[in-house]
Formats: C-alpha cells, structure tokens, sequence
C-alpha cells in the first residue's frame, strides 16, 4: 500500500512517501522497490543498521554513510551533498563517509527526469531532497533516545553525532541509538535547522575523495578490476559516419593475446588480456570503410555557408518590442559577427566502460554521468529488464558533459556476444575521433543606438546545430515510470524525440542569449538551426559558452561605439537586475576598474548569467611584442546562493576559468574531408601551468536557495580576454581560438 | 623479465616492447600511475626511472633494465609524503587523474632540486596537463613544500 503525505513544513515539495511496512523514502514521486530499505535493523555482517531513507546509513560503530546519487567527476559532489547531510542530521563530521549511489529511481535527478549529473544542478536539486531526508533521520535519531530514557523528546537535543538528553546532561551517540531509531516510526513534521545554527554547510570541509586521489587509490573506470576480465579496445570509422565495408581479422587474431574480433554497430572490437595486447591488435587489423558519402564533409565550408544563412530570418527565440523596424528606420547601428568552433571535450581519462553481461544480470562498472540512461541502455542490449542491470559508478578522469551511454553500449554488447566481463577502453585517438563536439556556432549581431549611445534595438541571431539532440532515444525512455514495458518506452522515444527538436532544443541553443537582462526596448533573439552531421552534444557550459561570447563582445562594441565605459554601460543596463549588477559592481572594484592599470596591462570584463548563479570576470591582460596575449591575473564574482562549500566553489570557478581559457586561447576541433583533425593533445593543446592566470574569486553572499557552480565560470572568460585585448590594442577578437594551428 | 618497482622485485612474462605503463596497470595492479594521451604529451603516466622523472606510456619495458622504478604508489620517502601531505592539505585535486601524474613529477623536482624558483616550478610542471586547471593549487602545493622544509 503506497501512501503520500506532505509535512506542514515543507508544503510545495511534492515528495515525500511512505511505502507501509517495507521503508521510508524521502524526495521523489514514485519509489522503486529496489531501492527501498527495510525499517527494522539489518544484519550487515556484524553490524545493525539505521537505513532511514536512500540517503543515509548509520552503523553501530558511528559510522555515517551517505549515498550520494551524483557522479563525483572533480566538482565535489561527494563532499558538498554530504555536508548538507550532515548538517541536517547534525552528524559528527569526521564519521561521515561518502559513497556513490547505485543507479536507481529514488536518485532520479528531478530537473533531468532521469538520473544524471547534469547542467550544474547537483546542489540545487538535492539542497530540499537531502535536508528532508537527514532531519527525518535526526528526529528518528532524538525519538529513539527520548523513549530509551524514557524522558519527553522536548528535553532531547541532537549535536554533533549524539543526542542529548538537557536536564541530566546524558547523551548517546548515534551508534548506540542504531537499534531503537531504526524502530521509530515515521516522522510527519520535518523540523529544519535554522541557517544561522549551520557549522558543517558553509565550511570549508577538505573534501573527502581528495587522499585518495592524491595517492593514487581513486578507482576510476578505467582501473577497474574484476575477476577474469578481459580489455578490448574499439576502433571506429575514420570518418565520420562512414560504414565499415569489410575487414581482415586474421593479423590480429594472431597478435599475442588477442581473443575476439567482433564487429559491433560503432565499429570493430578487439578483445584480449590486457589494454596492450588489445590495442597493438586493434593496430594489427585491415578494414575498409565507405567513405564516399562522408568526403565532402569539412568544417571550413561552413562559414560561407552560415555567413549566408545569417541573412535569413531564423525561429525567434525572444521578441521584445520591433527590433527590426527599429533597426531599419535607426540613424546609428552598429553590426558584429562572431565565430566559435567545434570543442572536445579531452577529459584525462579516455573513455571506457566494464560490463558483464550474464543470462539473469547485467554489471556495468562506469565512470557516467547519466546512470539512467546507461541502465536502460544495458537492459535493451542485454535483453533483461531495467531492475536487472545494476550500474556501479566509478571516479571519473573529467566529464564536462561526454560521459553518456555510448560506451555502456559498446560494453555490453561485446560481454554479451562474448559471454565474460569485459573492460573496453579507447585509445586518446578514438576518444577524440569519436567525441561529440561543443557545437561550432555563428552569432550575428545588430544594434541601433540613440543619441547618447545607448542601445535602442538588440537583435542576435544564432546559426549552428542543436546540442541536445544526442542520446533522445536512451534518454526519453529513462524518464519514464519503471512499471512500464521496455518496448513502450522505447516506441514513445520517436514521438518523445520529435517534440523535444520542435519546442525544446531551439530553446536551449538561445540559452545565455534570449534570457538577457539589459535594460533594452526590442530585443529579437533568433536561431537558425543548421546541421552539418557532425556530431554535437553538451560540453561545459553548452550553448551559454558561445552565446555569452557574442552578447559580451557585442556590448563592448556598443559601449566603444557609444562612448561608453563598458562598465559603466553595462551597470546602466543592468539597473534592473541587482543580482547581475551586483556581482560586476564586486568584481570590477577588486579588478581595480577605473584605476591606472600597471604598464602594458588593459583590462576587459564580461557579466553573464548560468542557470541561476551570477557570474562577472574581470580579465588583466597584455599583448606582447610578438603578438601573444599574455593573460595574468583574472577576478571572477559569483553570486550561487547559499554556499555549501566556499572551497569547492573556489575550485570550480578557477577550473572552469582554466577550461574556458584552453578554448579562447588554442582549443579548437576541425573536420576535412570528413575527418577529424585534432586527435591527440598535440593537436588539440589544452592550457598549461605557466598559461594559467593567477584567479581570484570573490563569493558574493546570499541567503538563496543554492544554484549551480560547476560551469559557471567557463563562458565569462573568452568575451573578457578579448574585450581586454580590444582596450590594449583597438584589435577585435570575433574569431575563436586565438592561436590555431590550421586555417579553418 | 625482473622488474624493480617500489623496493619489490616482480617477475614478468609480457612482450618486451609493452610500454611500462601497462605492464604496471594490467600486469601488476598498480594503477595509480594513469593512461590518458599514449604520446608523452600530458604527463598523467609519470613515474622515476633511477629517479629520473619518466613517461611510461612511451618506455618498452625491457628498456627499464635494472633500474628502480617509483610509482605513486611507492612514492613515499619524506619529499613524497611531504608532497602528498601538502596535496591534502591545499585540496589540490578535483578530477584527481592527472595528479599522480603531477606529484610524481613535483617529487622529482624537489629531490633534484629542492629549493626551485618559481619559473624553475612553472618550467618543470607545464608539461603536465590538467583539464580541470588545478595549476594554482598544484602550485601552491609546491611552493608550500619548499618554503617549510
């Protein structure tokens, strides 16, 4: 029997149910029984267990385990959902351990649909869920000790992994109440700490992935170890799309160790003992491939071809006022075109995935960001239903948006054909073949100014493929319900995905576009959707990284036409969105804006708004004689609500900085004649230590609800660099990168 | 074949042009010392030869001889666990996979040098990517462990 409440105090978040006589969970819609817990004590080995709800496991020994249901991929997640935990059910810190969770319903991250690490909402979509789920745990924690002592609960007090009983000043820790809690019935009205009463959210917790990784001991995907685990290795088509016409296995079969050659749907597969012996296999085969249809395929002819269709109207986006006729009958109009190109994503860690595909079951051991699709992924290639597939996330070496279920596929067809555990991990060659890419894009950009140089008319028209086009058919059917059948889900994912590219995707590719926030009377934001057939799809920052480039380069162009300061300018637009002005304000004081810059320095800015948080980034920059731009020191101003962890924010905007440097700087993917060009880092350069700007960064305060912070940072760097570079030498930047190695 | 790795003494059977890298991954289980570009271009497969800082991703291993070989794992002589102490404490990592990449040659630095510059430390450490731009706590790191020792 399935009942739903919702506790007085949390009324508007739909989410927490009861499953009568089989567990308590908290903070989703529909349980699933495998992830349910029991209510009374477990024997785990030796220890009895308090497993209140999916997110918490308390042992006998004092032990907090938290269950965190995003991947760890270097932002902190592990660290900073647990110290919301904590706080909440005001454990002892230093008993607290963190575990990535396995793939299941209950972990479904509600702004996806589906379990996945996603759009830096990690925090922001767990900051209620968690909260409910450790003081519902906390009070259980104070009932039990209330009873055991027989004293009234008001007299009860829990602090720091113990509970306290005021008057007698007797206390009981957490191990100790494990038997009586986990007997406790539910708690109907969630009583939250007060924000001012925090001590473990808003701290500096050194994060809890951070000694093993320093000693090695982290296991990534790619270190995973199983027993009798062979490694395989993929090869894929050269070009991109072309199909495998034949090939020769025999060379290979012979190279010592190899055991399998398998051709599968994305290409062939050589399988032996290890990595080595696999690749100098794969090395080892003859195949040809149709490469016909794929030939006239290169990333340089699309920018006669987007110049062109950048005179067409695209689907508006945003339409304030009439742009256009504003435009046509302006005395004073200003126009700009910028280019951004194709980006891999280059985590460290090559892409791989471990299956082993069994008649009644399915493991797969992943370094992934999106756990539901990966489990409905395995089930369909193994032919067993969703609940039989049991997804292991592992650490991974960098994600930024590249950890889908490709490889989960690849995995688990080749266990299944084979019948043993497989590990299949690619080369640094087919990683960055077979990436898809940050969309390149092209951005053309109008204004008309008034007399006092102010924007009147603000049109942004953006040409360039979809990103959210990849993964539809494994990721429509993991947003639905468990109980229904495979194959419904899987006949809904064509509908589900005509939809998604009629009303969803054009939205998204003007996100960090339509939603600006200057004070201007017509904006018209349009896209122009072009497809050219290469592979697109999310990368850090999506399509906020190309289109803040664009509106942040422009609005430095109009404040030079108009005889502005591009601060001031910005500051006069932005008198409507304190959040934005704030954060400028903060960030151009520390920059030293306004004052005399040190010799051979100039300083650019930029503000931009990612889901939520607010973000500006001053950058101090130099062109040297020769030409290079040096950029030596970087003040960014975040405003993502209330801070979980000040350290980790700190990382990740620093990263982020360092990631956007890489593409304005040097990073860029070409394709000639259909193939990828940059297949190594050699070719695809990221950003080296005495590249690194010193980066400051300042945390605006604020009492919001958390928002994001993993992404935010990267699209703010390029449009600040650049707009330096225009202050130091009168040069505009509208190109990206700004040294490249070829001509595209 | 008779390798020396961190003090112990393994015997191997693999084909004696496998790169070190794998004979450490799939042949002996140390995978602290990581695979990323197979090019000698990131640094992520460092370890020491003879104490030299080395790619392994691009050393046969017949070539290693009798020399001694320290992996991340091994890495524990007080310059090491200083270092390693130091990553700890500056939160340096955020991925985490290039960092034994990183340490290993921060070590071989400091034991050759234990007083660097900041260009020297800069010099040495850019041929080490990270994605995740850790630079400035790797640096930080550095810089700690040669002005306390």
């Amino acid at each position: 029997m399935l009942q739903s409440f919702l506790p007085e105090t949390v009324a508007g978040h739909p989410s927490v149910c009861l499953v009568e006589g089989v567990g308590l969970l908290i903070g989703f819609a529909v349980p699933s029984v495998s992830s349910s817990r029991r209510r009374d004590p477990r024997k785990d080995g030796e220890d009895v267990l308090f497993e209140p709800n999916a997110w918490i496991r308390i042992s006998r020994d004092n032990t907090v385990t938290i269950i965190v249901g995003h991947s760890e991929m270097g932002q902190g997640v592990l660290t900073a959902l647990s110290q919301i935990v904590a706080e909440e059910l005001e454990a002892d810190w230093h008993t607290v351990k963190s575990i990535t969770a396995p793939a299941a319903r209950v972990y479904k991250n509600p702004v996806m649909g589906s379990q996945m690490t996603a759009g830096s909402t990690s925090v922001s979509s767990s900051w209620q869920t968690l909260r409910q789920a450790a003081a519902q745990a906390r009070q259980m924690l104070v009932s039990a000790a209330a009873l055991k002592w027989g004293v009234p609960l008001a007299e009860c007090r829990a602090s720091r992994g113990r509970v306290l009983h005021l008057p007698t000043e007797r206390q009981l820790t957490y191990g100790e109440l494990v038997p009586e809690a986990a007997k406790q019935p539910r708690v109907r009205k969630i009583q939250f700490k007060g924000h001012e009463s925090f001590n473990i959210v808003g701290k500096r917790m050194p994060r809890l992935d951070t000694p093993d990784k320093t000693r090695g001991m982290a296991v990534f995907g790619i270190d995973v170890q199983i027993p009798d685990l062979l490694v395989a290795t993929v090869i894929h088509s050269p070009m991109i799309g072309a199909t495998l016409k034949w090939f020769d296995p025999s060379h290979a079969l012979r190279s010592p160790g190899v055991s399998h050659v398998l051709q599968i749907p994305s290409g062939l597969a050589v399988v032996a003992d290890t990595f080595w012996q696999a690749f100098r296999g794969a090395k080892a085969i003859k195949a040809s491939w149709d490469e016909k249809t794929v030939l006239e395929l290169s990333s340089k002819d699309l920018w006669g071809r987007w110049r062109h269709l950048g005179e067409r109207r695209g689907r508006i986006l945003r339409n304030d006022g009439n742009t256009l006729r504003e435009i046509s009958r302006a005395d004073k109009i200003i126009e700009a075109a910028y280019e951004l190109p194709f980006q891999a994503h280059a985590c460290a860690e090559p892409m791989n995935c471990t299956a082993h595909a069994q008649p009644h079951r399915c493991d797969v051991w992943a370094p992934i960001q999106t756990q539901g699709m990966a489990q409905f992924t395995a089930a369909r290639i193994a032919r067993l239903p969703v609940s039989k597939v049991h997804v292991h996330t592992t650490f991974m070496g960098g994600a930024f948006g590249r950890r889908g279920p490709d490889l989960v596929a690849e995995a688990v067809t080749i266990s299944k054909s084979i019948g043993k555990a497989v590990k299949v991990v690619w080369s640094r060659e087919e990683d960055m073949r077979n990436d898809f890419f940050r969309p390149a894009s092209y951005h053309l950009m109008k204004a008309s100014l008034n007399n006092k140089g102010l924007p009147v008319a603000w049109l942004h028209r953006i040409v360039g493929p979809p990103t959210f086009e990849r993964f539809l058919e494994e990721a429509i059917p993991a947003v639905f319900p468990d109980w229904m059948p495979k194959a419904l889900r899987s006949a809904l994912a064509r509908p589900g995905s005509i939809f998604i590219k009629n009303f969803i995707t054009p939205k998204l590719a003007g996100e960090g576009a339509a939603g600006i926030t200057y004070s201007i009377d017509n904006v018209r934001v349009e896209y122009l959707r072009d497809d050219p057939g290469i592979p697109v799809g999310p990368w850090r920052a999506v399509d906020v990284s190309t289109n803040t480039f664009a509106v942040e380069s422009f609005l430095d162009e109009i404040a030079n036409s108009g005889g502005h300061d591009p601060l001031d300018l910005r500051l006069e637009l932005l008198r409507d969105s304190p959040k934005l002005s704030r954060v400028l304000a903060v960030a151009a004081d520390s920059a030293g804006w306004g004052r005399p810059s040190p010799e051979g320095i100039s300083r650019g800015l930029s503000v931009h708004d990612f889901h939520g948080t607010a973000v500006a980034t001053v950058a101090q920059v130099s062109v040297e004689h020769d030409g290079k731009v040096k950029v030596h020191r970087v003040v960014c101003a975040v405003d993502c609500g209330i801070v979980i962890n000040p350290g980790i924010v700190e990382a990740q905007v620093v990263g982020g900085i360092a990631f956007g440097l890489t593409a304005t700087l040097k990073s860029k993917v070409t394709i000639r004649n259909g193939r990828v060009e940059q297949i190594n880092f050699d070719s695809f350069p990221l950003l080296r230590m005495d590249e690194m700007p010193k980066v400051k960064v300042i945390i605006v305060p604020s009492s919001r609800s958390p928002s994001g912070i993993g992404e935010v940072s990267v699209p703010g760097i390029a449009p600040a660099v650049t707009n330096a570079i225009f202050a130091s030498s009168g040069r505009r930047i509208r190109r990206l990168p700004l040294y490249t190695h070829s001509t595209d | 074949m008779e390798l020396k790795i961190n003090r112990k003494v393994y015997v191997v059977d693999v084909d004696s042009d496998t790169p070190l890298l794998w004979v450490l991954r799939d042949n002996l289980g140390l995978t602290g010392t990581k695979f990323s570009c197979g090019i000698g271009a990131c640094g992520a497969c460092t370890v020491h030869i003879g104490g030299v800082p080395t790619r392994s991703c691009l050393l046969p291993v017949e070539e290693v001889g009798d020399r001694d070989v320290v992996t991340i794992e091994g890495l524990n002589g007080s310059v090491g666990e200083r270092l390693k102490q130091l990553w700890i404490e500056e939160d340096v990592p955020q991925c985490g996979y290039c960092q034994p990449g990183q340490i290993m040659t921060a070590a071989a630095l400091l034991l050759k040098s234990p007083r660097p510059t900041e260009n020297e430390i800069e010099a040495c450490m850019s041929g080490v990517l990270c994605r995740c731009g850790t630079y400035q706590q790797i640096k930080r790191a550095i810089r700690r462990a040669v002005e306390e020792s």
